[in-house]
């Protein structure tokens, strides 16, 4: 395939594919091992009314206001979760379910409840995004790499994932220390002083702020599979943190990568004619590669359980 | 027009997904109790999104031999043993790697699902039409709701209820005490399996009226409402079952009096509702009850504190003790004590110095843990007993003059 062809058509899709891949496995790591691994799951459901509520206030479809908008949903997500546990006594599982199916609900009745008939906001859209949509109109070729006019018309989804992914690899390189301690042992890094509180609090945010801007390119498929699925299989590879972050970052780059080319290319390869959703393939690719993981990793069960026949 | 809506006089189709609904929230609710008694609340969600793919199957299946692909039956078939994959898969990373629950659910929830679209867009583009009610199984649709439809709901959710009454004592035990289950010879895994195996009936006849995301819904929110009311499990089940029928009954009449209100979303907000009212105003796990257990407590303390203070002869600044006093008739304004004051002022004092005696005394060392300043001592101790702490305290005593 010809640079012409790749770079506006393929090349954006799959940057911003990969990007959000990353963004969201590189938290994904701490949650699996801190078993909060669902967070994801919520997150990505209750961004839904959020999104609604934004575009009922500002009537329009811009970027920054359904952020706000989602970050805000998250935000209050957390805080009901937990002012439920407490005040219910109730386990953190049913708090979160009980959360996150109520306010997607909310979301999917205001959904309804508002004329959006001329605009592009769907469930469907929002579950598994338009990732094929992001092309990169003003590309002529590699050339347009180095041109600035053309750069200008890129979508603006690719600077805004890329910005997440920086800000998500600063957090967890700033606090790297902290967050593998406090991970491991929670009681170790209170006595030392690491306030685990706020810090696990931190971890919820920034997982969060990477969920909403990977749901802004890519939907909400994406988001919960690459949370979990990437980290999951590096788990089943190595028992040190620091190898099985590569090992995700490598599963998330291959799924995503994967995944698109066999969405776009994968059907014409078989005689059909249209492609299929590039997010449904690239969440099933990151599950294939766990189902292998978890077949043949060499750390695929706990260290000291007896072996089962 | 909702009071028509409840009375069943909108029409055919209301009537028929109002019933529907009723049943449906019955059987989940009660279903739905042994999962977040076992705290495996969110097993439903993996279960749920993993029938995606089994209806994108089953209707690709159902068009290739020639048939109607929206074949109710059918799909619902499909979407049974794709949610049974799903389970084994989920199950199995648990079991045998070193994945956490919470992954293994997440892991697979995302999976199906992942595919489950990429079968969708297959299926939008085979071009056979008539896809439309396929995305309605996500969030369910009503619509176009047939006499047969409900028959298979209707069915599939008495079923249900039939195997969960007749499974209900081991699968109670396995949620309460799993080890103590193993030794009595239960078999665990094969409870779990099957309390899965029901979890998985619901969410299938769920799907055509609230949709694959929202039916996790009606499995945990009806659980969690009764749980607040009573402390006995066979009663949880109950509450549950009625809490869910009552709001899929009620959010499908709802629904059904106003236009543009989807019937699932409508259904999981009335649960949310009943879910709030009984996080409020439950007797002794909601939050009234606590916040008055709360004052009652602090007012006790108090009045304590007071008359310790009046009996003393000390004075009360805590303008609260004073009120309360004050409005007890046991001191006056300026915080002199009244006769009746006076009286239960040395009551406790007197009590607090046979207290005291209690707690040095090792023969009384079970009763000194009772103490927490507030208890009279009447109710954890015998007349003779006291008596016999009074006889050591002795009467009053001259003062030297």
């Amino acid at each position: 395939m010809s640079g012409e062809e790749f770079v506006p058509l393929s090349l954006t899709p799959l940057l911003i594919g990969t990007f959000a891949a990353i963004a969201c496995a590189l938290p994904g790591n701490f949650l699996v091992l801190r078993k909060q691994a669902l967070i994801g799951d919520a997150i990505s459901h209750v961004v839904l009314p959020g999104i609604v509520v934004a575009f009922i206030l500002t009537g329009a479809i811009s970027t920054w206001p359904m952020m706000l908008g989602a970050a805000g949903a998250a935000v209050v997500a957390v805080v009901m979760i937990e002012a439920i546990r407490r005040l219910g006594q109730i386990e953190p599982g049913a708090a979160m379910g009980v959360v996150f199916t109520t306010m997607f609900a909310a979301g999917v009745l205001l959904l309804e409840q508002t004329d959006t008939s001329t605009v592009h906001l769907d469930v469907e859209h929002a579950l598994y995004g338009n990732l094929e949509s992001l092309i990169w109109l003003d590309a002529v070729g590699w050339s347009s790499l180095l041109d600035l006019t053309a750069l200008a018309g890129l979508p603006p989804e690719l600077p805004r994932i890329a910005a997440t992914l920086l800000g998500v690899t600063l957090f967890i390189w700033l606090f790297w220390r902290p967050l593998k301690i406090s991970t491991f042992d929670e009681g170790f890094a209170r006595t030392i002083g690491i306030r685990t509180g706020s810090l696990g609090f931190a971890l919820v945010i920034v997982a969060a702020i990477a969920a909403v801007a990977a749901f802004d390119a890519v939907g909400s498929i994406i988001v919960i599979a690459m949370f979990i699925c990437p980290p999951a299989a590096a788990r089943m590879m190595t028992n040190r943190l620091e190898t099985q972050i590569g090992w995700s970052v490598v599963f998330a780059v291959v799924s995503a990568v994967l995944g698109y080319v066999l969405a776009g290319y994968g059907p014409l390869w078989l005689g059909g004619a249209d492609a299929v959703s590039a997010a449904g393939m690239i969440a099933t690719v990151s599950g294939l590669i766990l189902a292998c993981a978890a077949l043949w990793g060499p750390c695929k069960t706990r260290a000291g359980t007896p072996k089962v026949s | 027009m909702f009071w028509d809506a409840l009375t069943l006089q909108l029409g055919y189709n209301a009537s028929l997904v109002a019933i529907g609904a009723a049943l449906l929230g019955v059987s989940a609710g009660v279903t739905g109790t042994f999962l977040f008694l076992r705290k495996r609340a969110l097993v439903s969600d993996a279960i749920s999104h993993a029938t995606l793919p089994g209806v994108c199957l089953a209707f690709m299946l159902l068009v290739a031999f020639g048939g109607d692909g929206r074949n109710l039956l059918g799909l619902l078939a499909g979407s049974a043993l794709s949610a049974w994959v799903g389970l084994l898969c989920m199950n199995w990373l648990t079991h045998h790697t070193r994945l956490a629950e919470d992954a293994a659910i997440g892991a697979v929830l995302s999976v199906f699902f992942g595919f489950g679209i990429v079968l969708l867009t297959v299926i939008q583009t085979m071009g056979v039409g008539r896809q439309a009610g396929l995305e309605g199984f996500l969030l369910g649709s009503t619509a176009g709701m047939l006499w047969a439809d409900a028959l298979v709901i209707a069915l599939g959710g008495a079923a249900t209820l039939v195997l969960v009454m007749i499974l209900r004592r081991p699968m109670t035990m396995v949620a309460f005490d799993p080890e103590y289950a193993a030794a009595r010879g239960l078999p665990v895994h094969r409870i779990d399996l099957a309390m899965m195996g029901l979890v998985m009936a619901v969410t299938v006849v769920g799907l055509k009226i609230v949709g694959l995301i929202l039916i996790v819904a009606l499995l945990i929110i009806p659980a969690v409402t009764a749980r607040f009311w009573t402390e006995r499990s066979d009663r949880v089940v109950l509450l549950a079952g009625i809490a869910g029928g009552v709001s899929g009954y009620v959010g499908a009449a709802l629904s059904a009096s106003a236009p543009n209100l989807p019937t699932g979303p409508i259904i999981v907000l009335v649960s949310f509702a009943l879910f709030a009212l009984s996080l409020l105003l439950a007797p002794v796990r909601g939050v009234l009850a606590a916040v008055l257990r709360h004052l009652r407590f602090q007012r006790r303390v108090h009045i304590r504190q007071g008359l310790l203070a009046l009996a003393q002869g000390q004075k009360i600044y805590e303008p609260l003790t004073l009120r309360l006093l004050k409005r007890a008739g046991l001191a006056r304004a300026d915080g002199v004590a009244t006769e009746a004051g006076k009286a239960r002022a040395a009551k406790a004092l007197r009590d607090e110095k046979r207290w005291e005696i209690v707690r040095a005394d090792q023969a009384h060392e079970a009763t000194a843990a009772l103490y927490h300043g507030l208890r009279d001592i009447e109710t954890v101790l015998t007349r003779d007993q006291i008596a016999e702490i009074d006889r050591q305290i002795g009467g009053p005593q001259g003062v030297m003059a």
